[in-house]
């Protein structure tokens, strides 16, 4: 018998941050504890003002030894990005 | 309008609502490093943090209405046993970690309902408290809830070991929803509701998470008491004040 609780990743919005951002994982036993276990884990210093939960088993990642096909080829397209344009302050934050 | 000083009264309602989250939140405190997992450890961290949080402040209102000039710390730290008025149930040892989750969930239960009701007090002191509190208590009633079911609706043993716990504290609910002179003039005054009042809703609250929890609520209304009049305190309350105030005792007045 399995005695372990699954693993969750943890995302927390912040009181000032635009979307969740990941900040550790936990044990718990289903989503519901999960949520909790995170509230009391990763917010008692009043970090956050949303949590979201996944169970780690959940997550599709990319394999660390497929870096350099996968990333690399985007080093030298500094063209993609929008440097070249000023952008207005009316538009906040990108 | 002649009316009768409540401060006396006040006072004693104040403790009651003070020597109850203290006495808890020191033996919640005592799972600190314990648990059986970080998660929990924790969590019950958190909770102990937020009961002794509301002591300070019922404490501190007391001291204030009492006008003997004695702080939140002197009436925790510098009172003797048959001063506190808690409920027995907080001061009764911890158990295995199903128990303080069961003796948690029972009192929260309680402590729900009784700050909703203050949250309308007259005294916009203790409605004010209340009012933080409650949302504190909003999550600890829930998490204690939640736990409570994890554990009855579990294993054949965790089964079990929330059957006993709930056998063993039942006879300490009763102490909660008694009333005396000093409840029935603060209810007078429109400060506080009537404990009585609450049983209802709490027993509905009780019946619906114990059936979830596959519990069964013991038929015996008897009730332990003593501890919120002060009449008598089981053995364990002289035990926990002797590691609470020694600091206090043996080096007065020491701060950090």
């Amino acid at each position: 018998m399995k005695n372990e609780w699954p693993l969750w990743e943890v995302f927390i919005r912040g009181q000032h941050g635009m979307s969740h951002r990941h900040v550790g994982s936990l044990h718990a036993p289903d989503a519901e504890m999960a949520v909790k276990n995170a509230r009391d884990v990763y917010t008692r210093r009043n970090e956050g003002v949303s949590i979201w939960v996944v169970e780690a088993r959940h997550i599709t990642a990319t394999n660390p030894g497929d870096k350099g096909p996968m990333f690399e080829p985007s080093e030298s397209k500094i063209y993609r990005h929008p440097t070249f344009f000023d952008i207005p302050d009316d538009v906040g934050a990108m | 309008m002649a009316t009768k000083d409540i401060s006396a009264d006040l006072f004693e309602f104040l403790l009651r609502m003070g020597d109850n989250t203290l006495i808890l939140g020191h033996r919640v405190s005592e799972w600190c490093g314990h648990s059986p997992v970080l998660e929990e450890d924790i969590a019950l961290a958190n909770t102990a943090l937020d009961l002794i949080g509301q002591t300070q402040l019922w404490l501190g209102l007391a001291g204030e209405v009492e006008g003997q000039g004695r702080s939140a710390d002197d009436l925790a730290f510098l009172r003797d046993a048959w001063d506190f008025r808690n409920a027995l149930m907080v001061e009764l040892p911890n158990g295995d970690f199903g128990q303080t989750l069961m003796r948690q969930f029972l009192f929260d239960a309680w402590q729900e309902l009784m700050l909703d009701a203050l949250k309308g007090s007259s005294d916009a002191r203790v409605a004010e408290i209340a009012a933080k509190a409650a949302k504190e208590v909003a999550y600890h009633v829930e998490r204690s809830g939640d736990t409570v079911i994890g554990l009855g609706d579990g294993t054949e043993e965790s089964h079990a070991r929330m059957q006993a716990a709930l056998d063993y504290l039942y006879p300490y609910v009763g102490e909660m929803f008694e009333s005396d002179a000093v409840d029935a003039a603060v209810a007078k005054a429109g400060i506080a509701p009537d404990p009585a009042s609450l049983r209802d809703a709490y027993d509905a609250k009780l019946a619906a998470v114990m059936s979830e929890a596959t519990l069964t609520i013991p038929d015996d209304r008897f009730a332990h008491n003593g501890g919120r009049t002060g009449r008598m305190h089981t053995e364990h309350l002289g035990h926990i004040l002797t590691s609470m105030q020694w600091l206090q005792r043996a080096y007065p007045g020491a701060s950090w």
